[in-house]
C-alpha cells in the first residue's frame, strides 16, 4: 500500500514539474520565433523571471523522491540514462545562468550568447525529458544486476523520439499560452497566433503517440484491466480540447490552465499505464524494477510520507500566492526595474 | 583511467565548484537580512542601499550555486548507483527532505525578494530575505546531516542486503551532523564577512562612498569576528569527534605514524607515505595531540602504521588540507581581532585595508581544503566502515564518464569565469549605479 501511494506521488511530482517548468522550457524554445527585437526578448525573460527557479525545484524534488522512495530505481534509471540525463542537467545549468547573467553586461554579443544558452537550455531538456519518459514507458535494456546494455543512441528509437517531439510540442504550446497572458501588444498577438497554430499539430502528435503506445508499450494493459483508470487519458484529452475551446473564446488564462491539465494527465496516463513498473526491462520482465522490488523500507516510506503530506501542500500554497503576486502582464516599467532580467 | 577514478574526479570537480558559491550564499544572505532589518528598525536609508548593492552580487553568486546543486544530487544516481542502492533508504530521504522543506522556500522567495523591491512594504521585503537566509541554512543542515551519515553512520540496520533506516531522529540529530553544520555555516559566515570587508576595503582605499563602505565594513567585521572566534573553538570539538569516529583520519591529519602515549603535535612536519614516516618533523609540542584529541595528555593515539594499508586515507592530501585549513582559521581570527581594535580608524590604516582586500580568496581556500579534508580523509570508505568507495561506483562505461568529466570542466570553467567577471564588475561599480544614484541614500529621511 505504501509503495502504491509513493508510486502515485512519484508520478504526480514529475507531472507537476512538467506542468510548471514546461512553460519555461517551451517559451525558451519559442523565443527566436516570437521575439522581433531585444525588447521582446526581455519581455519573454521577465515573463518567466520570478518563476523558473521555484519551478526547477520540482525537478529536484522529483529526483530526490525517486532516490528516497525507490533507491534502486533511482540508481538504475539515472545510471542507465547517464548521457541523456547529464545533457539535460548541463542544458538546465546554462538556462538558469542565462536568466541571471544576460542583462548584466550591456553588449549585444554577450546577450546573444546567453540567448543561445537559453534556447539550448530550453529545447534540449524539453526534448530529452520526452525521450527519456517514452523509453521508460516502453522499457530499456537492463539486466538482472541493473546494468544497462545500450547507449545514448539506444534511447533515440522511433517511439522515444516521438515522445520527445510530443513533450516539445506540449511545452511550446504551454509556453506560447503563458506569454499570451504575460505580455502586451504585438508580442502578445504573436504568442496567441502561435498557440493557435501549434494546437492542431500537437493534437495530431498526441494521437499518433497514443496509437504508437499501443504497439510499442504495454501501457494500455492497465487501462483494459481497470477501465476506471481511463479517466486519466480522458482528462488529458479534455485538457487538449479545453485549450482550443478557451482560445476560441479569448480566455487565455483558462486556456493555459487547460494546458496544465493536459500536461499533467498526459504524464499521468503514462505513469498509470506503467504501474507497478517504474523501469521496465526490455530484456526480460523479471528484471523490471517495480514500486515493490525497488522501494525503500516501510519506515523510510512512512516518514517521507509524513514530510510530503505536510510540506507539499504548504509549498503549493506559497507558490500559488507568488504566482498570483506576479501574474500581471509585463509592461515597460517592469523592464525598467533595476533587478529585471 | 577507470570509471572509479573518473567518477571520483568528476564528483570532486562538481563539489568543489558548487562549494565555491554556496558559502557566500549562506553568509551573505544573513548579512543582507541584517542590513534590511537595520533599515526597518532604524529607518536609515543607507542600510537599504547596502542591502541592494550587496544583494546584486548575492544574486549573481546565487544563480551558479542553485544550478550546480542539481548535478550533485543527480550524480549519486548517475555515477554512484551501487552506493545509491545500498544506502538510499537513509541518504536519499535526507536529500528529498532538504528539497521539500528548505529548497522550495529558498528558491521561491529569492525571486519574490529580487523582483519585489518596489512591490511590497520594507517589512515584507525584509521577511523575504530572512526566509531565504533561514531556508538556505536549513538546507545546509540537511545536506550536512546526509554527509555526516557517510562520515559516521548511525540509526541503521543491515537488512535485505542494504542499510535500512532504524532511527530517523538518531540520523538527523547525531553530534557529527550538528558539529559539521556549525563548522560549515560558520565558515560561510566568515567567508561572506571577508568578502564584504575586502570589497569595501577596495573602495575605501580609493576614498569612494566612504560612509557606505565603512558601514558595510564594520558590520561585516563584527559578523566575521564572532564566527572566526567561534570557528576556532568549535573546530577543536570537531577534531575530537573525528578522533572518536575516524581515528585513521585523525592520524593522517597529523601524519602520526606510530601508536603512542603522550602523542605530540609537530609545528612543522612533512609526511612521506612511501616509507611510512615524516621526512622532517620540527618543534614537537609534547602530548598536544593526545590532549587535543582525547582531552588527556596520557591518552594513546593510534598511529597510521597500525591501520591496514587499505584502510588508510591518502596521507599527504589529508595532512595538507588539515594544516592549511587550521592555519587559515587562526589567521582569520587574528585579522578580525586586529580589525576590531582599529575599527574606528580603519581609513588611517591603508595597510590593513590592503591586507583585507587581498584576503578575499583565503576563506575560499580554507573551505575547499576543509571539504577536501572531510572527503579525502574518509577514504577508502564512502560510508565509513560500511562501504568502500570502489564498491560504490556505477556499472557504466569509462568513456561515458570521461566525456562528461571533460564537459564538466569546460562548462564549469566557463561559468566560473563569467561569474567571477560579473561579481568583480558589480563589486567595483559601487552603489552609485543603484536606482536613485549616489545622492539618494545619504540624506534622505525614511518616509
Amino acid at each position: 500500500m505504501l509503495e502504491t501511494i509513493w508510486f502515485v506521488l512519484w508520478g504526480v511530482l514529475w507531472a507537476v514539474y512538467f506542468m510548471l517548468d514546461g512553460f519555461d522550457l517551451g517559451l525558451g524554445t519559442l523565443m527566436p520565433l516570437l521575439a522581433r527585437d531585444d525588447n521582446d526578448r526581455r519581455v519573454i525573460y521577465n515573463a518567466m523571471g520570478p518563476f523558473w527557479d521555484g519551478n526547477e525545484v520540482w525537478l529536484i524534488t522529483a529526483g530526490g523522491v525517486t532516490f528516497a522512495a525507490f533507491p534502486t530505481t533511482y540508481a538504475v534509471m539515472f545510471s542507465s540514462l547517464y548521457s541523456a540525463l547529464l545533457l539535460i542537467l548541463f542544458a538546465l545549468i546554462l538556462r538558469g545562468v542565462a536568466f541571471e547573467y544576460r542583462g548584466k553586461v550591456d553588449s549585444p554579443g554577450w546577450r546573444r550568447m546567453w540567448d543561445w544558452c537559453l534556447w539550448v537550455g530550453s529545447f534540449l531538456p524539453a526534448l530529452l525529458f520526452g525521450v527519456a519518459f517514452a523509453n521508460i514507458f516502453q522499457g530499456i535494456p537492463i539486466d538482472g544486476q541493473g546494468v544497462y546494455h545500450g547507449s545514448l543512441f539506444t534511447l533515440l528509437n522511433p517511439y522515444g523520439l516521438l515522445g520527445g517531439i510530443l513533450f516539445l510540442g506540449l511545452f511550446c504550446l504551454h509556453g506560447a499560452l503563458w506569454l499570451s497572458v504575460k505580455s502586451l501588444g504585438d508580442l502578445r498577438q504573436r504568442a496567441e497566433v502561435m498557440a493557435k497554430r501549434l494546437w492542431l499539430p500537437v493534437v495530431v502528435i498526441a494521437v499518433v503517440f497514443l496509437i504508437a503506445t499501443a504497439f510499442a508499450t504495454s501501457l494500455w494493459d492497465n487501462y483494459l484491466s481497470s477501465p476506471w483508470l481511463l479517466v486519466l487519458p480522458l482528462l488529458a484529452v479534455a485538457g487538449l480540447l479545453g485549450m482550443r475551446f478557451y482560445m476560441a473564446k479569448d480566455a487565455w488564462w483558462r486556456a493555459w490552465g487547460a494546458s496544465c491539465v493536459g500536461i499533467v494527465f498526459c504524464t499521468l496516463f503514462g505513469v498509470g499505464g506503467l504501474y507497478p513498473n517504474l523501469l521496465p526491462s526490455s530484456l526480460d520482465p523479471r528484471f523490471s524494477l517495480t514500486a515493490f522490488n525497488s522501494s525503500s523500507s516501510p519506515l523510510t516510506l512512512k516518514i517521507m510520507l509524513g514530510v510530503a503530506l505536510v510540506m507539499v501542500p504548504v509549498v503549493i500554497i506559497y507558490q500559488a500566492v507568488v504566482y498570483k503576486f506576479f501574474s500581471h502582464r509585463i509592461e515597460q516599467k517592469d523592464l525598467d526595474y533595476d533587478e529585471a532580467y | 583511467m577507470d570509471v572509479l577514478m573518473l567518477s571520483r574526479l568528476q564528483f570532486a570537480a562538481a563539489t568543489f565548484f558548487h562549494f565555491l558559491f554556496v558559502p557566500l550564499t549562506l553568509g551573505l544572505s544573513v548579512l543582507i537580512a541584517i542590513m534590511e532589518t537595520l533599515y526597518v528598525k532604524r529607518g536609515d536609508e543607507q542600510y537599504r542601499r547596502m542591502a541592494r548593492f550587496w544583494g546584486k552580487i548575492f544574486l549573481i553568486n546565487f544563480a551558479i550555486g542553485v544550478v550546480t546543486g542539481i548535478t550533485l544530487e543527480f550524480q549519486f544516481g548517475t555515477n554512484w548507483s551501487r552506493y545509491s542502492q545500498y544506502v538510499g533508504d537513509i541518504f536519499g530521504s535526507l536529500l528529498a527532505v532538504e528539497a521539500t522543506v528548505a529548497f522550495f522556500l529558498e528558491s521561491t522567495f529569492i525571486a519574490v525578494w529580487a523582483f519585489g523591491w518596489d512591490r511590497m512594504s520594507a517589512k515584507a521585503h525584509m521577511i523575504c530575505i530572512w526566509l531565504v537566509a533561514i531556508a538556505s541554512n536549513v538546507s545546509a543542515y540537511w545536506i550536512l546531516s546526509a554527509n555526516a551519515w557517510m562520515q559516521h553512520p548511525v540509526g541503521y540496520v543491515m537488512r535485505n542486503g542494504r542499510a535500512e533506516l532504524a532511527d530517523f531522529l538518531a540520523v538527523i540529530t547525531q553530534k557529527f551532523a550538528v558539529l559539521a553544520f556549525l563548522h560549515t555555516v560558520s565558515a560561510g559566515y566568515i567567508l561572506a564577512g571577508f568578502f564584504v570587508m575586502g570589497v569595501s576595503a577596495w573602495h575605501l582605499l580609493r576614498k569612494q562612498n566612504r560612509e557606505f563602505f565603512l558601514k558595510s565594513f564594520r558590520l561585516a567585521l563584527v559578523f566575521a569576528l564572532v564566527f572566526a572566534i567561534f570557528e576556532v573553538v568549535q573546530g577543536h570539538l570537531n577534531g575530537s569527534e573525528v578522533a572518536e569516529a575516524q581515528p585513521a583520519k585523525l592520524a593522517a591529519m597529523e601524519s602520526h605514524w606510530e601508536t603512542q602515549k603522550n602523542a605530540p603535535i609537530y609545528l612543522f612536519s612533512l609526511p612521506d607515505e612511501d616509507y611510512e614516516r615524516n621526512l622532517v618533523q620540527i618543534g614537537p609540542i609534547p602530548s598536544a595531540l593526545s590532549l587535543l584529541a582525547y582531552h588527556d595528555p596520557d591518552a594513546v593515539v593510534k598511529g597510521l602504521k597500525d591501520f591496514p594499508k587499505d584502510e588508510r586515507p591518502p596521507v599527504f592530501l589529508t595532512f595538507l588540507s588539515f594544516k592549511v585549513m587550521v592555519g587559515l582559521g587562526f589567521l582569520f581570527m587574528a585579522l578580525t581581532v586586529w580589525g576590531f581594535l582599529i575599527r574606528k580608524r580603519l581609513e588611517d590604516n591603508p595597510l590593513y585595508l590592503k591586507i583585507m582586500l587581498w584576503s578575499i580568496p583565503l576563506p575560499y581556500l580554507a573551505i575547499e581544503f576543509g571539504w577536501m579534508l572531510a572527503e579525502v580523509g574518509r577514504q577508502p570508505w564512502i560510508v565509513y566502515g560500511i562501504m568502500k568507495t570502489k564498491d560504490a561506483v556505477s556499472p557504466i562505461a569509462a568513456s561515458q564518464v570521461g566525456i562528461s568529466l571533460v564537459a564538466f570542466l569546460l562548462v564549469y570553467g566557463l561559468l566560473g569565469l563569467a561569474a567571477f567577471f560579473l561579481i568583480f564588475k558589480y563589486a567595483r561599480k559601487g552603489p552609485d549605479a543603484l536606482p536613485g544614484g549616489a545622492a539618494a541614500g545619504e540624506e534622505v529621511a525614511h518616509a
